[in-house]
């Protein structure tokens, strides 16, 4: 692997490319296509979190002058799985909100009003709406056929899975320990908060074949996707993903798609969808609410003897939860001789829960960071210096089974440690939590195709739709590789019909393996490259070596040729061969853990509850970054997320489970203002998989926000309040009841 | 977004006799100042169609005045042009703070005091600041003009006394005399970009000697409309507006609350904090009126 200071481009801060448009507003989003003929579908919504659905009946909408298209359950193949009885409920709606009917109609407003025409008949069921609700005796089933763990021996439940991970010997590290500190904590469903709604559209032609424009983490997965839930072939499909206008993984299964391109099917016209902000807060994936319970023992020098953690997910109406990386994060950052682990994945009537951002960890790593807080401040420890002496460092097992390769927990905890904002005392008035984030990041597949233009320059096409910036991190390591400037360098997202199958952006993979079959499709290039340059100086093309851009003889070659760049081998391309295209597939294995250290120092006032946030740092391991301008804005992001998660978001819903803030007014992201400057420093300890060393970078940031959030109001308050979201009033109340 | 019609005249009788003749045509008109609720609200929840009367190019609706005894701010002045104002910031700051609450400075680029007034929310910030001002609302109705009370105009939640037949015009103030100054603080979960969940506004005359000789106390977002408090007004009256002084007023807001438990807070929450507001707004009141 190349050493940091052999690297030209990798590691410089260019504008990305994708950028100018962005600004301008020229750049073309989920609902900005416009096509000739083309009509507006909308949704309708179950007005029940609960309900069995006795009939519809479209034929009043129908009848409507304007009205194309009306679709339900009966126009979709009656075997579906989870995602199909999403996108359009059969038997049951599970959530207030659920899709029951589409219409499509020659405007958006008879769109809607067509809505009101259609009828459906309804048998009112009792809602679940906790998971206090959902696992207590008794408790109405939200799907009757559902056993836990699908074992049908057993009655059915709410509980959809129980995941377990045990090492060594827990109740022996509890006895052997000096403190034992616990806790129960309570997190909300919480929303990604992306600013673009769901949107695309759809056009079937009269040889049944489909394109889609969307707005996705993954068109290969949309592909797929629509094909199952319309009970067609994925090579009917053709879906091109727009640009995006973020996702944080909420963007990564369907809910129009099928519904468009059936309304286009019945209408033979192109139809678009476009949710409302309320719709996407009603019907979309949120992430899972929660309830942990924590538990872990020291010995007095701060050897941690034993832990365990029992993780309960709300997975909404159908299971899914993502309470196995809730799981594996919980206590990833430790190097542990005993602990048992158990998360369970529970059906409530809410919104099927979507990834979003390291989905799963915020939550239990909460719980077991406060714990751990907790454990310092009884052992009169520095919660840095607990956390070091405890730390996984290379070839420390993980509770999820492997040993870690090179990772940079401990220098990260060192590096917060000679931080000045944590070498700084504590503000007056102000408390200070710290925290410990891990994100596994994964892998998976990739491909790339390097195409040459005969002047020398060169295009990227690759599958992995740009939500962070990859499109310059795909031109700096194309760049690094071939030799060249970034600025020769497209990088283009195809179509799922222009270049190799692609998995979706998530998991932190684009960067890591997306970047890996670039870099290979450039390997790929410069091999051709050498082969060509040998043709034209007749000589053997091992001795040719690509040196800077440019094709040289090997040292000791007796040839006397000037070298050959890409434009030069570009211009005689017709005469030794032809055009060049370089081309790679992966399926990239070892994508390296990320970890991170989060402080932060906030101030509560006493008499409204109110959190002032006065200062954040955030320390992390990328491994290599690529861009650190966009490696410190998914730092920042991170935070800014976590941030709002512990002090003010939340999904608040009525006893009849209806959400009553589905809209950014009341679900309160925070606003620039609410912020401070999120300092932040990369730490790079390089992967040893990747070319470059990189990790993921893009989750591992919300990871560890809400526990040092929590921990610096335990810190400010002096005592600890265990459910999120701390909003004014919930603090005001705690803090009245603590003071009687 | 609901069909519409836009009409836009140039004068206060064409804008009245658009009124009258929308009205008996049976059509429903709807009065367009910046139109920051308004075209939210048409994009959103009600999509009827309807004729916007757009007031922004009418002389009198555009009138900034600050005269010996009274100062008058026209119905379209948005309120950026009041933030920018430094003689309205220095006799009016309490009221100016509360405009430079509303929205971004985009959206203060359209907004305006009238317009807050006239959506009539529970929670619109200038109300209780122009309560405590004592300013008064000027309407044209088809006969002439009449006067209203800023507290008598809201009438409910959404609801104020303008006819579909009149125009709110602007605001009269009376001009605070020497040792006064008015103050206004709103209670919301983040910095900007939200709706109250309590306001506060205070209005105080001090003598030479800094005792209280009148103060008006409004509290907002705690009741369907914004309620004067008398009791908290009596508190500070005669006093040097203390510690004591502003415990007691602040107890009087907490008992004058009637709010209601949503998820912008609960009915505890409310009553509390509004107490707090006027707590601290009365001090700063105090400290501006003293200095």
């Amino acid at each position: 692997m190349a050493e940091a200071h052999d690297l030209k481009v990798i590691g410089t801060r260019p504008v990305r490319p994708d950028g100018v448009e962005k600004v301008t507003g020229r750049a073309n989003f989920g609902a900005d296509l416009q096509l000739p003929g083309m009509i507006h579908g909308k949704v309708l919504r179950s007005p029940y979190a609960h309900a069995r659905i006795k009939s519809v009946d479209v034929s009043g909408a129908l009848a409507m002058e304007g009205v194309l298209a009306a679709v339900s359950r009966s126009d979709f193949p009656e075997e579906t799985d989870d995602l199909g009885r999403n996108v359009i409920a059969r038997d049951k709606v599970l959530y207030h909100g659920h899709a029951v009917a589409a219409v499509a109609a020659t405007t958006q407003l008879l769109a809607e009003q067509a809505l009101d025409a259609i009828k459906v008949d309804y048998d009112v069921l009792a809602p679940v709406l906790s998971i206090d609700q959902a696992i207590a005796d008794g408790a109405t089933l939200v799907n009757e056929q559902m056993h836990t763990n699908g074992d049908a021996s057993q009655p059915a439940s709410n509980i959809a899975a129980i995941t377990k991970f045990e090492r060594g010997d827990p109740e022996k590290g509890f006895a052997e320990a000096d403190v034992v500190v616990e806790g129960e904590f309570r997190v909300p469903m919480a929303h990604q908060g992306y600013i673009e709604p769901h949107a695309c559209t759809a056009t079937i032609n009269e040889e049944g074949k489909i394109t889609v424009w969307c707005s996705t983490q993954g068109h290969f997965d949309v592909r797929t996707q629509t094909a199952a839930i319309l009970g067609t072939s994925i090579s009917k499909i053709k879906v091109i993903a727009s640009e995006i206008g973020g996702g944080f993984g909420g963007k990564l299964s369907v809910y129009l798609e099928p519904l468009a391109v059936k309304l286009s099917e019945l209408s033979n016209r192109p139809v678009r969808m476009v949710m409302n902000r309320e719709e996407v807060f009603r019907a979309t994936g949120p992430t899972s609410a929660t309830w942990c319970k924590a538990k872990v023992a020291a010995k007095k020098d701060g050897t941690i003897t034993a832990a365990t953690a029992w993780l309960a997910y709300e997975a909404g109406a159908f299971p899914g939860a993502p309470v196995g990386p809730g799981c594996m994060s919980v206590l990833a950052p430790y190097d542990l001789e005993n602990f048992s682990i158990e998360g369970i994945d529970v059906l409530v009537n809410k919104p099927k829960v979507a990834a979003y951002r390291a989905p799963g960890a915020p939550q239990a790593m909460h719980a077991m960071e406060c714990v751990i807080d907790d454990l310092a401040r009884e052992l009169g420890m520095d919660p840095i210096d607990l956390r070091l002496k405890n730390a996984a460092d290379e070839g420390t097992q993980a509770p999820y089974g492997p040993k870690f390769p090179a990772i940079g927990l401990k220098a990260c905890l060192e590096a917060a440690k000679a931080h000045p904002n944590y070498t700084a005392p504590v503000p007056e008035g102000c408390g200070r939590g710290v925290a410990c984030g891990f994100w596994f990041n994964i892998g998976m597949q990739s491909s790339a195709e390097v195409l040459i233009r005969e002047d020398g320059t060169v295009i990227i096409n690759e599958g992995s739709p740009d939500i962070g910036g990859s499109r310059a991190s795909m031109c700096l390591m194309a760049a690094e590789t071939l030799g060249i400037p970034y600025d020769r360098i497209n990088a283009h997202v195809a179509d799922t019909e222009s270049t190799g199958y692609c998995n979706m952006t998530g998991g932190s993979r684009t960067t890591f393996a997306t970047g890996m079959a670039v870099v290979q499709a450039c390997e790929d290039i410069i091999a051709q490259c050498k082969e060509r340059a040998a043709m034209t100086w007749d000589i053997d093309a091992d001795q040719v070596d690509w040196d800077d851009g440019q094709a040289v003889p090997k040292p000791g070659v007796n040839a006397d040729v000037d070298p050959l760049s890409l434009a030069d081998i570009a211009r005689t391309w017709g005469r030794t061969g032809g055009p060049i295209l370089g081309r790679a597939s992966v399926n990239a294995q070892g994508a390296g853990a990320g970890f991170s250290v989060n402080w932060t120092d906030l101030a509560v006032d006493r008499e409204t509850g109110k959190v002032d946030v006065k200062a954040y740092t955030a320390i992390q391991d990328a491994g290599r970054a690529i861009h650190p301008a966009y490696v410190e804005g998914q730092m920042q992001g991170g935070a800014a997320q976590g941030l709002g998660w512990a002090l003010n978001e939340e999904y608040i819903y009525d006893d009849n489970g209806v959400m009553e803030n589905a809209g950014f007014l009341d679900y309160r992201v925070p606003v620039a203002s609410d912020l401070p400057m999120i300092d932040t420093q990369i730490v790079e300890v390089p992967n040893p998989t990747h070319p470059y060393g990189v990790r993921g970078v893009g989750e591992t940031p919300i990871t560890a926000p809400l526990a040092a959030t929590s921990n610096a109001v335990r810190d400010a308050l002096g005592f600890r309040v265990s459910e999120l979201p701390m909003s004014p009033p919930r603090l005001l109340e705690a803090i009245d009841s603590q003071e009687g | 977004m609901g069909d519409y019609a836009y009409a836009a005249p140039t004068s206060l009788e064409e804008a009245l006799s658009v009124l009258e003749s929308q009205a008996n045509d049976g059509q429903r008109t709807q009065i367009l100042a910046g139109g920051t609720d308004v075209l939210v609200q048409m994009r959103s929840v009600d999509k009827e169609p309807r004729t916007l009367v757009d007031i922004k190019h009418i002389a009198e609706t555009n009138e900034l005045s600050i005269g010996a005894d009274e100062i008058f701010i026209g119905a379209a002045i948005p309120s950026a042009a009041l933030n920018e104002n430094d003689e309205l910031k220095g006799l009016l700051p309490g009221l100016i703070e509360a405009a430079d609450l509303i929205g971004s400075t985009q959206i203060q680029g359209r907004a305006t005091i009238g317009g807050n007034l006239c959506n009539s929310s529970p929670a619109g910030d200038t109300i209780p600041a122009l309560v405590v001002v004592s300013a008064v609302c000027v309407i044209a109705s088809p006969g002439g003009s009449r006067e209203v009370a800023v507290g008598d105009f809201v009438t409910g939640v959404g609801q104020n006394c303008l006819a579909s037949n009149e125009i709110l015009l602007g605001l009269k103030i009376p001009r605070p005399r020497n040792n006064s100054a008015d103050a206004y603080l709103r209670f919301i979960p983040r910095t900007e970009m939200d709706i109250a969940v309590a306001g506060a506004g205070v209005a105080l005359t001090l003598d030479d000697g800094g005792t209280c000789t009148s103060a008006r106390v409004a509290i907002g977002a705690v009741a369907p409309t914004v309620r004067l408090v008398e009791a908290a007004s009596a508190a500070l009256v005669g006093t040097k507006v203390d510690d004591d002084a502003l415990s007691a007023a602040s107890a009087a807001c907490s008992d004058a609350a009637s709010p209601i438990t949503d998820k912008r807070g609960t009915v505890e929450y409310r009553k509390k904090v509004v107490g707090v507001l006027c707590k601290r707004a009365g001090g700063i009141a105090r400290d501006r009126a003293s200095s």
